[in-house]
């Protein structure tokens, strides 16, 4: 049964084959077991799943049921649930139990499915490997079965390490600077970054609000589709939603390639781009051709400031969203505060962990007196450089695609001690955050037995063609259902 | 671009993040690298270009002004720190 995706789950539930009880029974048992290894959860949260499957499995019977109705998940643990511990990967959040549902934890309710825990992420979102939980690394199970402990990429790492290694059929997860879609791709598995505004941000714990966008990690483009259309819509509680109409995203799964205008930024197969990699990329691009896709090369002629803009902008958000963490009003807090500036000062070099101090210093750094022009204002200026690219590309192909990461899962501790080599794992995935577009990561290949991920990126608003483009290809390879021994 | 001990004993300051002696040296070298990096963005011409604050050049919408939270005072005080008398009690703060 862990082998099923959301829509067969789904089915079962509907066909009364199994009852959702015994489906979160069944996952409860192999993710306590399982996770052992992988660490990809902070908390699991076994009661409340079986409360909420015996609640979903009386509303199935009562004829009252959504496709999610009894289907087990679990949420990356920056959505705040209500009464269930929400730590943000941060021994600052440690203790944290929020008194209210983040409007996604919310919306998953609704919908009846069942959350079996909260996953393990790096420290406030920050990171590309999982490695500065205050809870400890999450293992990518592809690297486990190598007798290797490699990173599942991050930040949302325990959502996708999850997925690949059958704990849940689905996670939530966000995206800040790729924090979806490269653990995707380093795990295997298919994750979609909408449209900035697209998923509510309420309750979601804030990294860099101009950034940030939740969105799903399933094994399948049909499974994301089923998540973001629970996801996704108009929340008048964050002041960024789009008030805009939501499409069932699966109902055009099924539209023919035939014409689709495929776009190749020759600027994301540059010399760091790993030739097998690339190899593996190409392979799927054709399988495209084949599909009736057209393609071309296209340039985003900024591309190679993406980095250095997002590694201005991100860390000045989130120096000012973090401010908040001073020991006063809730989180940790220091022992024994000799007076005000002794209780700020060392909750917070106590609370946070190093990269997210070093964020918070850099971005103060960015945003200081003498400096802001030339940092944060310029970087914002380079911002819009980089959204015009990809509009003046958006004019002539409908998608681009590139691969997610220039390279396969890397080793843990690797990189941990280098922040900027660290950085240079989101090469291919800022830019899309900087210019507020959705973008995926599908499965879409091996490099000695790890995975590698194609990246489609489409304009704004443009997920349900982008979730179709995946749903064709996902029809005629099967590189998204292979296994972690 | 290089920072120097003294810029990052005051942003630290400014952020309210205590750091010793030993972590100014790393992150005199760490937060070296990573203003390396962000240079590139001076070799960028901007001059005629406008800062982008918002993906779709969203404005801040407002709402009816109308009461639409209850209040949760048992909610909140369950997660504050310490509290007494519905009130909540925080270290002293004025010398």
């Amino acid at each position: 049964m862990h082998n099923k995706s959301v829509a067969e789950l789904s089915r079962e539930l509907e066909s009364g084959k199994i009852s959702s009880v015994e489906l979160t029974r069944e996952y409860l048992g192999r993710l306590k077991k399982e996770d052992e290894q992988l660490n990809s959860f902070i908390s699991i949260t076994e009661e409340q799943a079986l409360a909420d499957a015996h609640a979903a499995d009386e509303q199935r019977a009562a004829g009252k049921a959504t496709p999610w109705t009894g289907v087990p998940f679990a949420h990356k643990d920056i959505f705040c649930t209500n009464g269930v511990a929400t730590t943000c990967g941060s021994k600052m959040l440690a203790n944290f139990v929020p008194p209210y549902d983040a409007t996604v934890t919310e919306n998953f309710r609704k919908a009846g499915a069942v959350c079996l825990g909260k996953t393990n992420m790096d420290e406030f979102a920050m990171g590309s490997s999982t490695e500065s939980s205050h809870f400890g690394a999450t293992t990518n199970p592809w690297g486990l079965s190598q007798g290797e402990k490699r990173v599942p990429g991050g930040s949302s790492g325990g959502s996708a390490a999850a997925v690949a290694a059958r704990l849940v059929p689905a996670a939530t997860a966000t995206d800040t600077g790729g924090s979806i879609r490269q653990p995707a791709a380093l795990c295997g598995v298919t994750g979609l970054k909408p449209t900035y505004g697209r998923v509510s941000r309420y309750g979601m714990i804030a990294f860099a609000s101009s950034l940030d966008q939740g969105g799903p990690i399933a094994r399948s483009a049909e499974d994301n589709a089923l998540m973001l259309n629970v996801m996704a819509g108009f929340d008048p509680r964050d002041s960024t939603s789009i008030d805009r109409d939501v499409p069932d995203y699966t109902a055009t799964l099924n539209e023919p390639l035939k014409g689709l205008r495929i776009g190749l930024p020759q600027e994301y197969f540059a010399s760091n781009l790993n030739a097998a990699v690339e190899e593996q990329i190409r392979g799927a691009i054709r399988e495209y051709e084949k599909l009736g896709a057209t393609v071309k090369e296209v340039s985003l002629p900024h591309a190679d400031l993406a980095i250095a803009a997002y590694y201005v902008i991100a860390p000045a958000e989130a120096s000012a969203n973090l401010s908040r963490f001073d020991g006063a009003r809730y989180g940790y807090r220091c022992e024994d505060p000799k007076d005000l500036m002794d209780m700020y000062t060392r909750t917070r070099a106590e609370g946070f962990g190093a990269e997210v101090k070093r964020r918070i210093l850099v971005g103060t750094y960015a945003l200081s007196a003498g400096y802001f022009d030339a940092y944060y204002l310029k970087a914002q200026k380079v911002r819009r450089l980089i959204q015009q690219d990809f509009i003046d590309a958006f004019q002539e192909v409908d998608v681009l695609m590139s691969p997610t990461t220039p390279s396969p899962a890397f080793v843990q501790g690797e990189k941990s001690n280098d922040p900027v080599t660290m950085y240079l794992e989101d090469v291919f995935t800022v830019a899309i955050n900087l210019a507020g577009i959705p973008a995926m990561s599908v499965p879409a290949g091996f490099v000695d037995g790890l995975p590698v991920g194609l990246q489609i990126i489409g304009d704004y608003f443009s997920e349900a063609r982008l979730l179709n483009a995946a749903h064709q290809y996902q029809q005629v390879t099967d590189w998204h259902q292979r296994e972690p021994q | 671009m290089t920072i120097s001990r003294e810029d990052i004993e005051k942003v630290a300051v400014l952020a309210r993040i205590r750091v010793d002696d030993e972590q100014v040296s790393e992150l005199e070298k760490d937060l070296g690298n990573i203003l390396d990096l962000v240079d590139q963005l001076s070799a960028a011409d901007t001059d005629a270009v406008e800062p982008m604050a918002h993906p779709l050049n969203a404005v801040q919408r407002l709402r009816p002004d109308e009461v639409t939270e209850t209040n949760q005072r048992e909610a909140f005080q369950a997660i504050a720190p310490a509290t007494e008398k519905g009130l909540y009690l925080v270290p002293r703060v004025i010398e």
